[in-house]
């Protein structure tokens, strides 16, 4: 293994790979090390009052009608190293939230910074230099990846496009990043048709892996692959973020699967952050009660705790993010809600270190407003 | 009635040729497609017995051969032919109610279908028709097997939709699906699939499309109205989580063979077979400390062409090496029974030439403490 980490793409990754092609990093060792970033650590990714309308039009005019508020204020920061999970159902605006801090759509307000720059409004040209730094690995691996390219120009398009040229070329490069996620580099001719779903999800990460970025953006990269195949790659992208020293937003409807990779954990709903804190503190005493009611509906594999399990079901379904509902957005479908929730809409406070939540009635933390009845 | 086993759960494969014992009783069931690259052999020897009441949870990885099972008992793999040689080809025998289904006719079959037993598809939005109302729809199902006139036929289309949980539903009955959200179009979907009271439900992977918290509604539903009707269920899923909320007897299908089947609690508290271990370790589990590793099983699912000779999970197995002999590269296991000192004791059986004390000893040892 440490002769093929030689071959590596060289021009990002010489701090992590010494001359002689030893890896100057220990090996990652076996368990995972969750090494928290120190206290005032600079973040990578700060994120403020981010909102996308998509607006709705109509008529011969095509005059806007309304919008659809796919993303509406929300404020996050992602520091170096960790991996930010962001959960929620569908139509909760996560997808959009990760095509906006990509800079993919075209954010209607707000700031993205990327370590310590406002990245909001570059424009193509220079946004280019910072693509190297921020990638993204899709979901669909089947509409991901071009069916008439190689694997070979697939992975090595990025160096083309970045005009970098890797010591000892592209291909050995490029079959240096296959190996490293698990292919066989002598597949470097094949077309994308030839591999399973877990193996073109490997060409998608290995694309995105090539030009040793900073920041990697994962929309849903497991949910179309098989149970088995999944814990593969969710291995795979923790081993590679130990090893290159990633950073990984990773966005997911699947609660375990997020629990699993994130060191920090967004829950989104209807466009907004509704709780935002460590892993183990989310999991253990979810304030928000929509979390507590996403957590609780997750089917467990165990069928001693099939009676035991308190269920929250939530009626309903997400109200339209056309018209989304005054005060607290999660107001109709919450069994706590009182008046204050249909009016006023809650900020987003940190009740407990760590754990920052948006809710005038938290579980498991003081009421913001006890004052009020239903 | 030579050969019988206990009802109730799912048992011992009954030698063919013999009367059922069970509601549903499938046996030997192989299901395979001639195609321009060889023989694809989705299913190839299945057997299992389910009672009315009782519902049975399969689960597999894709390309293991479980919405095959479904479409075959359902009789909709002869439904669309396109020549002869492109037709499936299957061989076997599944009971329903005593009535062997395929060597049956096909107006026979039809005439069962949607009415004895009927399906719950994947994704609701292309199971259903989009030009026609919701309405439409469940009462073309019910006029099929029913012969009333339109008007009594929409108030049982509205009353399913009312106890499936649709609000307004004399107003909603009107809709059309794309004016439903994913959860209503699977709710429409059980009404559809329930409006005539079959006895057997099959529902393929009916949970996938959707958000948890609607997922968690619709296993909800799922269960009360088996409850109501006493309909025998079968749910197909890749989803662990979801089998350990509803099934009574849950079957493991990989290549397109079962290689272990027992009790909900046997499966989840003694699985026996590695291929069970490997998925049990593949799954985050919400409900445990956090590991810092998943166990994957390594490698991919097989080709159902070329199935591994022997048990078809060696490639991936890593005990592989543990039977004499090298049985497991040579001679396709049988499922056998596994002795007593199981969870329940009895009917639990797994097709793995590791004898039983290998297999707990690993399991005690290695896959255990890794959950």
């Amino acid at each position: 293994m440490p002769e093929t980490k030689a071959d590596k793409v060289t021009d990002a990754a010489a701090g992590s790979v010494a001359d002689g092609g030893v890896p100057t990093t220990d090996p990652a060792p076996v368990g995972r090390l969750r090494k928290k970033p120190a206290a005032g650590t600079e973040p990578l990714l700060r994120v403020s009052g981010l909102a996308k309308h998509f607006p709705i039009r109509k008529g011969l005019l095509q005059r806007q009608v309304g919008a659809v508020q796919a993303v509406d204020g929300i404020d996050f920061e992602v520091l170096p190293g960790e991996t930010l999970g962001v959960v929620g159902e569908s139509g909760c605006g996560k997808s959009t939230m990760g095509r906006l801090i990509t800079r993919l759509l075209e954010p209607t307000a707000g700031t993205v910074e990327f370590q310590g720059r406002d990245i909001t409004h570059l424009s193509t040209g220079r946004m280019r230099p910072l693509r190297r730094d921020v990638q993204m690995i899709f979901q669909d691996p089947y509409s991901s990846l071009n069916p008439r390219h190689t694997v070979g120009t697939i992975v090595g398009a990025p160096f083309k496009l970045q005009n970098v040229t890797p010591e000892g070329g592209v291909k050995r490069a490029v079959q240096g990043i296959l190996e490293r996620v698990g292919l066989n580099p002598e597949h470097y001719n094949r077309y994308p048709h030839e591999f399973s779903g877990g193996q073109r999800q490997r060409i998608g990460i290995a694309r995105a892996l090539a030009l040793q970025p900073k920041l990697i953006v994962a929309d849903e990269p497991v949910s179309a692959l098989d149970v088995s195949i999944q814990a593969q790659v969710v291995n795979l992208l923790d081993d590679l973020q130990q090893e290159f020293g990633l950073t990984y937003v990773i966005i997911a409807h699947d609660l375990s699967v997020v629990r699993h990779v994130s060191d920090r954990i967004a829950v989104m709903y209807l466009g907004k952050v509704v709780e935002l804190a460590d892993r183990d503190s989310l999991y253990r005493a979810p304030l928000h009660p929509y979390t507590k009611a996403l957590m609780s509906a997750v089917p467990v594999p165990d069928t001693k705790r099939r009676q035991q399990r308190e269920r929250i079901l939530l009626k309903g379904d997400v109200p339209s993010p056309i018209a989304p509902p005054a005060g607290c957005r999660f107001h109709t479908r919450c069994w706590k809600a009182t008046e204050v929730c249909r009016t006023k809409e809650p900020p987003l406070l940190e009740l407990k270190p760590g754990q920052r939540t948006a809710c005038w009635h938290p579980e498991n933390a003081p009421d913001q407003a006890p004052d009020d009845k239903k | 009635m030579t050969g019988l086993t206990k009802t109730g759960a799912v048992g011992e494969p009954v030698p063919t040729g013999t009367e059922a014992s069970a509601f549903l009783d499938i046996r030997d069931l192989k299901v395979h497609f001639p195609t321009d690259d060889g023989l694809v052999k989705s299913v190839d020897g299945l057997s299992f017995q389910l009672e009315k009441g009782r519902t049975l949870g399969i689960v597999g990885e894709s390309g293991s051969g479980k919405s095959v099972t479904s479409l075959a008992v359902m009789g909709l793999h002869t439904a669309g032919q396109y020549g002869k040689r492109r037709r499936a080809q299957l061989s076997g025998e599944i009971w329903l109610n005593g009535q062997e289904l395929l060597s049956a006719e096909p107006d026979a079959v039809r005439r069962l279908r949607g009415r004895e037993m009927s399906m719950i598809f994947q994704d609701p939005l292309s199971a259903l028709h989009p030009y026609y109302k919701i309405g439409y729809q469940i009462v073309e199902a019910y006029r099929v097997h029913h012969d009333v006139d339109k008007k009594t036929a929409r108030k049982r289309a509205i009353e399913m939709l009312d106890r499936v949980g649709i609000p307004q539903p004399d107003k909603r009955v009107d809709d059309y699906p794309h004016q439903f959200s994913g959860g209503m179009r699977q709710r429409a979907m059980i009404a559809m699939a329930l409006v005539n009271n079959p006895e057997l439900l099959i529902a393929d992977e009916p949970t996938t499309a959707l958000d948890v918290t609607v997922q968690a509604q619709i296993l909800d539903l799922i269960r009360d109205l088996q409850k109501e009707f006493g309909s025998a269920v079968v749910i197909i899923t890749h989803d662990l989580g979801v089998v350990a909320e509803l099934a009574d007897d849950i079957l493991v299908m990989y290549g397109g063979r079962c290689v272990e089947k027992g009790s909900a609690e046997q499966i989840f508290e003694q699985p026996q077979h590695p291929y069970t271990w490997g998925l049990l370790g593949s799954m985050p589990r919400i409900d445990r400390e956090a590991t810092d590793r998943l166990t994957p099983v390594k490698g991919s699912p097989p080709s159902l062409i070329n199935v591994p000779a022997g048990c078809a999970f060696h490639p991936r197995c890593p005990y592989a090496d543990v039977p004499a002999d090298n049985a497991s590269r040579t001679v396709r296991p049988e499922l056998r029974e596994v002795g007593s000192g199981g969870v329940a004791g009895g009917g639990h059986f797994v097709a793995c030439h590791m004898g039983q004390e290998d297999r707990e000893r690993i399991y005690a040892e290695e896959i255990a403490p890794k959950l």
